[in-house]
């Protein structure tokens, strides 16, 4: 019998730091397989389901011609051809991100995708919508153009009014371009990430539970039958009714 | 362990009714096969795709800045005018209140309730001084331009306004001919002399530079001059040709025939419907209404009724038509605790 | 390297690059208190269609096992 090698990765024992603790907290809430999955539930079979991979495409699409445009510095697609392209790139796939953004937004709501647990998913869906309008505002301030002067003249006095145009000044291009390009950037991602983070965790929403004229057309009854194993990626089982439980009529949705 | 949220523990005090809106018995049913991974690379991929095409097809805009030299080049006399307002303090920066100016009653209310005049003047402004005075006097070389400095800013406040009151009254019907503003004679003292110079300087370049608060060279902060801009009438009716202002639905638009903040429609509605159309406090009313509306968006999961929106539309039913055709016993495991029994 | 020799690329000159011209006045459309540009209502009337599609086109079925 040979020993074990020496990085030997163990899951769940009693860590006492606060590393291992960490880890151990990180790895129960996101076992490998659900952080990374290669399989999702069978329901999930729309298009519709497409347009949040999509809003975070064109979001990296957004980073990378913003960073282009960072590494010659901001007065350089007033000058250039390929200055003006990658600008270009930049306001488009910003149009491109807030439209899927949107969509999405949509397809969710539909679904009523907060249910089962799943509210804080809602929530930080709804801040990223938020700060990405923050983030883009600050984007159209720092043109240094027209449209820039123009926006910030007029935005001046809707944020003076909330008292936030004291410290936040949008006639400012240094305080605007470097929260365009630092600050909200950084806010957005971790919206972001936090919001796909509790999509991993809870499972993409399950559907509405079938009406009685749904069952009836398949010509199920209503014996449940809770032979199935749990699946590992599904957070809970369900139990068998209890005597106590009011019985919820199924509306017929006829 | 319980259906989400729906049954209780055993022992438990509380029970929970399954709310459909609200709850789900989690999925015990089939998985299919699905790449992560390649859905983001397939994702990044289109986009970057239909990004570059529009950037290629379409472009983008760069209509250039109104500066305080185009603005005099191309309309002198509301130049003049605004800067006679700059120093009599009368024009819009000069009565803003806070975050600019002390004007009393100058501050935006929600009821009793006036947050800008709670946090004050952070952005002093004295546009007599910042806008005109302190710009002159940057101009080396004008004796005659010194003088007149001096006289104004050494005369009382009374006859500084009885000066300012004077050349209000001709500047309304000033023009321009041979590169100078022409204005009738009157009782303004040194006045005429300040705006002409002041004129001069703006139609040379030298005072875009000179309105910016840095003492420095470089400099990030146009506050100055982008006030000073915006209070005269050139800029407004080069905005009003782009359809970009305010009761224009102009914020959610860009110049020309791009696309632009379509995601701001509902910002921009509340300002075209009375009465914040209309009301001297509109801008706080109208972020008041749209802070409410996204509360309550993000709120949809707690507020009845509203959250029950989704599945009395039935939109659902078209996303997860494949799953409702194909109902197997799986299904009875997906429907909420405690079913009364039906005949089969 | 790509500078336009002489002039500033402005909104103007740019805008020869672009395929399909988008400078210039921009088309309004006017309806009841509504006022919205056509390149707006483009973009709306584009999720709205992407929407619908996506809800209404089939999606394609690959075997199910179960975990």
């Amino acid at each position: 019998m040979s020993a074990p090698p020496a990085d030997t990765y163990t899951v769940g024992g009693k860590a006492d730091t606060w590393i291992g603790r960490i880890r151990d907290k990180a790895v129960k809430a996101y076992p490998p397989d659900r952080l990374l999955p290669d399989s999702q539930p069978a329901y999930v079979a729309s298009w519709a389901y497409v347009f949040g991979a999509l809003t975070l495409g064109a979001f990296i699409v957004v980073l990378l011609s913003g960073g282009v445009l960072a590494v010659e510095g901001p007065a350089w697609w007033h000058k250039s051809n390929a200055g003006l392209f990658v600008n270009s790139t930049h306001l488009w796939s910003t149009e491109l991100f807030f439209m899927f953004m949107v969509v999405h937004l949509w397809a969710k709501f539909f679904m009523a995708a907060w249910r089962g647990r799943r509210k804080a998913t809602w929530i930080t869906g709804v801040i990223a919508f938020a700060v990405s309008i923050a983030t883009a505002f600050t984007g159209y301030l720092s043109q240094q153009n027209f449209d820039s002067e123009w926006i910030g003249t007029q935005a001046k006095d809707g944020i003076n009014s909330t008292g936030a145009g004291a410290f936040w000044n949008v006639l400012n291009f240094g305080q605007m371009l470097m929260w365009h390009i630092v600050l909200l950037p950084l806010l957005v991602a971790l919206v972001i990430g936090i919001h796909v983070l509790l999509v991993r965790r809870r499972g993409v929403v399950p559907p509405f539970a079938p009406t009685q004229a749904q069952l009836a057309k398949a010509g199920l009854g209503l014996a449940t039958n809770l032979a199935a194993p749990a699946s590992p990626l599904a957070p809970q089982a369900p139990a068998d009714s209890l005597p106590g439980d009011q019985p919820e009529l199924l509306e017929d949705q006829s | 362990m319980s259906a989400t949220d729906a049954t209780a523990q055993p022992g438990a005090h509380r029970t929970r009714r399954f709310r459909p809106d609200r709850d789900v018995v989690e999925w015990q049913g089939d998985y299919r096969r699905y790449d992560l991974a390649k859905e983001v690379v397939v994702s990044f991929v289109v986009v970057l795709v239909l990004v570059i095409a529009c950037a290629i097809v379409f472009s983008s805009p760069d209509d250039p800045p109104v500066t305080v030299k185009s603005w005099s080049i191309a309309a002198p006399v509301d130049f003049a005018q605004t800067a006679m307002t700059e120093l009599d303090g009368t024009s819009p920066t000069a009565t803003y209140g806070p975050p600019y100016t002390n004007t009393p009653g100058a501050s935006q209310k929600l009821g009793p309730i006036s947050i800008e005049r709670a946090v004050g003047v952070r952005i002093p402004i004295n546009t007599a001084q910042d806008f005109v005075l302190r710009p002159l006097a940057t101009l080396p070389d004008r004796p005659s331009l010194d003088a007149a400095l001096s006289r104004y800013e050494s005369a009382s406040a009374a006859q500084r306004a009885r000066w300012d009151a004077a050349y209000e009254k001709v500047v309304a019907d000033a023009s321009f001919s041979d590169g100078r503003l022409v204005v009738k004679s009157g009782p303004y003292g040194p006045v005429g002399v300040l705006i002409g110079n002041l004129e001069s300087m703006a139609r040379s370049g030298a005072l875009d530079g000179a309105l910016l608060a840095s003492p420095q060279l470089y400099a990030t902060n146009y506050t100055n001059p982008l006030l000073f801009i915006a209070n005269g009438t050139y800029m407004t009716s080069l905005a009003g040709l782009r359809h970009l202002q305010g009761d224009q639905w102009g914020m959610m638009n860009e110049t020309g025939n791009f696309p632009g903040q379509a995601w701001l429609w509902l910002y921009t509605m509340w300002y075209q419907i009375p009465p914040m159309n209309t009301s001297s406090n509109g801008d706080v009313e109208v972020w008041a209404i749209m802070m409410v509306l996204t509360l309550l968006l993000a709120l949809v999961p707690f507020i009845p009724g509203l959250r029950s929106i989704p599945r009395w539309l039935g939109i659902y039913r078209l996303i997860w038509r494949n799953h409702y055709r194909s109902l197997g016993p799986d299904a009875l495991s997906q429907l909420p605790p405690g079913r009364r029994p039906l005949r089969r | 390297m790509g500078l336009v020799s002489g002039t500033s690329v402005d909104g103007g000159t740019a805008l020869f690059a672009a395929l399909v011209h988008l400078g210039g006045a921009g088309k309004y459309i006017h309806w009841g208190f509504v006022q919205i540009s056509l390149a707006n209502l483009i973009v709306i009337a584009v999720m709205i269609v992407l929407f619908v599609a996506a809800i209404a086109l089939p999606f394609p079925r690959h075997e199910t096992r179960r975990k």
